[in-house]
């Protein structure tokens, strides 16, 4: 059949074009969408699949599809290895500290921003406290070392001024220091960039509310915590579960980065920083994707019960 | 306005104190890397140096800049930012627009196909080998090939092409334009907001990014500089670096034998550093407007 016929058709209403026609006459929409999709499909898709090669035995010369399949043999592995449980206290603990302190921490920042009255202190506040977010972690990194170190460093000056300590500590090479030093960096990256939500948040509470409370007697302080702290819980929670489903993240470049010295392993051995040494520097492929899939099966999993809670206990906290 | 009780002031004294503290540690650092940066490296040995270069020099910077692998790398970090940026907001707007269309065949289908991407992934293994397999290994491409389209950018866009009004779109039909014609016609041009903001985004990460050739790139002529950052902060390589130097250089070092790896590399980092802080001024009001944008998707 002729397009004009079907044209004519159409124009009859008898006939709607069937799809291939369709598709082939709307070729220009995709063509702009088709290269997007095969670009995920090579580069998303591809690698998703990949992972099954945890349950193989994968060389390099066999090749994804000649290699032999091994079922569990490495989760098995992984789980009997003596690093393992090294590696999960590792992750467990720095992943805690950093969503105990880490997460309430521009929350906090973003009230106290909101009550400063004064434009150009805050103005200054927020731009210097945003900073820190668009520098790479190897500046970071590059940053704390110097203010750490032995000779010249700021903080080993510091105490030694104070009379805390005689001789200069080197920080970055002693285990007891090293998750201290991984959350505040953390921390001091990301505060005021975090805040940045929390504190449009609250831009949009009803100022009634607070006019009524403070009628009412409230003080400031007792308005920060009933009335804008509640008002802004939605938004909280959401950033909640969403950080629940990072957490087994844990840093990987900032670990990676600080924890240089071998002597450090004990204490910065988390589960990314685990599959990158195994995986890309010891060519084991199989069974770092094995534990890199133990990672990512867990993760899921906590998201999916963070979402639970929060869905749960929905009605009751707004 | 209400006045404010004797509690209330306190608070607020407690509040400005807590918030300079945090402005005074969160710019600190990096004064103080500055600083060591403009001072003579022998003399910062000493100890004592904090907020002002106590024996002021330009050395660190003259060896940083003199030194042509160093210079080279900081080319291919703006040549990665520059191409990255430009290609990925590209391909990205193309894809968006198209999603946009109603009458797109398997829409749907296709939007369900992107936002399985954003929840799961390969991970960094499969990923590196499938990379391995593409030949992209010591490319350059390897550094803006895997990362021009991105799903979360796509989305972004999508929500913002969807909201211009569309009778802009439909007269412009009328006067025969293309679909092509339209997104590059009208489309684009409305939306210098929101290109402004991922452009930013986009152009950071690829400006920041040193893990991707650390693991992909080995070809030492190729590295960006933040990769070559890390790896001189990482092994001292500087001390070697030092004795590599050109002959020139190698001459005017040892005649002046006051710079140290230290100074040296907190020069290479406010080098590494200066592109973000000359455009961070200017962005800043994107970046708000960018985040909100993003987290109103979430």
């Amino acid at each position: 059949m002729a397009l004009t016929d079907i044209r004519k058709a159409r124009q009859d209403g008898e006939l709607k074009p069937s799809g291939p026609t369709r598709f082939l006459r709307q070729w220009d929409i995709q063509l702009m969408v088709l290269p997007g999709l095969i670009f995920l499909l090579v580069f998303s898709y591809i690698p998703m699949y990949g992972v099954l090669m945890a349950f193989q035995d994968y060389s390099l010369f066999k090749g994804f599809f000649g290699s032999p399949w091994v079922g569990f043999k490495h989760f098995e592995m992984f789980f009997g290895a003596p690093e393992f449980w090294t590696v999960i206290r590792n992750t467990v603990v720095i992943s805690m500290l950093k969503l105990l302190i880490g997460f309430p921490a521009p929350i906090l920042l973003a009230l106290m921003l909101n009550e400063i009255r004064g434009r150009v202190f805050k103005r200054t506040i927020q731009t210097i406290s945003y900073l820190p977010h668009f520098l790479s972690w190897v500046i970071v990194s590059g940053l704390v070392a110097s203010l750490l170190s032995t000779e010249n460093g700021s903080l080993n000056m510091l105490l030694q001024r104070l009379d805390l300590i005689g001789e200069p500590i080197n920080f970055l090479s002693l285990p007891e220091y090293f998750w201290s030093i991984l959350v505040v960096t953390d921390v001091w990256k990301e505060i005021g960039f975090s805040s940045i939500v929390y504190l449009a948040a609250i831009a949009g509470v009803d100022p009634h509310l607070h006019e009524a409370a403070a009628v009412d007697g409230a003080s400031r302080l007792r308005q920060m915590f009933s009335i804008t702290l509640p008002a802004i819980l939605p938004v909280i929670v959401v950033f909640l579960i969403l950080a629940i489903g990072n957490l087994l993240n844990a840093g990987f470049e900032n670990i990676l980065l600080l924890a240089s010295n071998p002597v450090l392993r004990d204490v910065s051995d988390v589960l990314d920083t685990y599959v990158y040494r195994i995986g890309i520097q010891n060519s084991r492929y199989s069974y770092a994707t094995a534990a890199g899939l133990f990672k990512a099966l867990i993760s899921v999993g906590l998201l999916v019960a963070a979402n639970q809670l929060a869905r749960r206990s929905g009605n009751s906290l707004w | 306005m209400l006045k404010l009780t004797a509690g209330d002031r306190a608070l607020l004294a407690v509040i400005y104190a807590l918030l300079a503290a945090l402005g005074f540690a969160a710019f600190y650092p990096f004064w103080n890397a500055a600083v060591i940066s403009f001072n003579e490296g022998i003399d910062t040995v000493k100890g004592g140096v904090t907020f002002w270069p106590r024996e002021f020099t330009l050395a660190n910077y003259r060896i940083v800049f003199e030194d042509a692998r160093l210079v080279n790398a900081f080319l291919i970090s703006i040549l990665r930012t520059a191409v990255g940026t430009f290609c990925g907001m590209l391909a990205t707007a193309i894809f968006a627009y198209g999603m946009t269309r109603r009458e797109l065949i398997g829409r749907k289908y296709y939007m369900v196909f992107c936002i399985v991407t954003m929840y799961f992934s390969g991970g960094l293994i499969p990923s590196f080998l499938l990379i391995r397999e593409l030949g992209m290994f010591n490319s350059f491409w390897v550094m803006v090939v895997p990362g021009l389209i991105s799903v979360w950018d796509m989305i972004i866009f999508r929500t913002f092409f969807l909201g211009l009004p569309p009778g802009l779109e439909e007269s412009a039909k009328v006067d025969g334009s293309s679909n092509w014609g339209v997104l590059f016609r009208i489309v684009l041009p409305l939306s210098g907001p929101v290109i402004a903001t991922l452009s930013l985004f986009t152009a950071v990460y690829h400006w920041n990014d040193w893990f991707t050739p650390s693991i992909y790139i080995s070809n030492a002529d190729l590295l960006p500089i933040q990769t070559k950052l890390q790896q001189i902060l990482n092994s001292n390589i500087m001390s070697e670096q030092m004795s590599q130097l050109n002959s020139a250089a190698q001459g005017r070092l040892n005649k002046m034998r006051t710079v140290t790896t230290k100074s040296l590399s907190m020069a290479t980092m406010m080098v590494a550093t200066l592109p973000i802080l000359c455009v961070y001024p200017f962005v800043q009001k994107y970046f708000v407007k960018g985040v909100l944008v993003g987290s109103l998707k979430e």
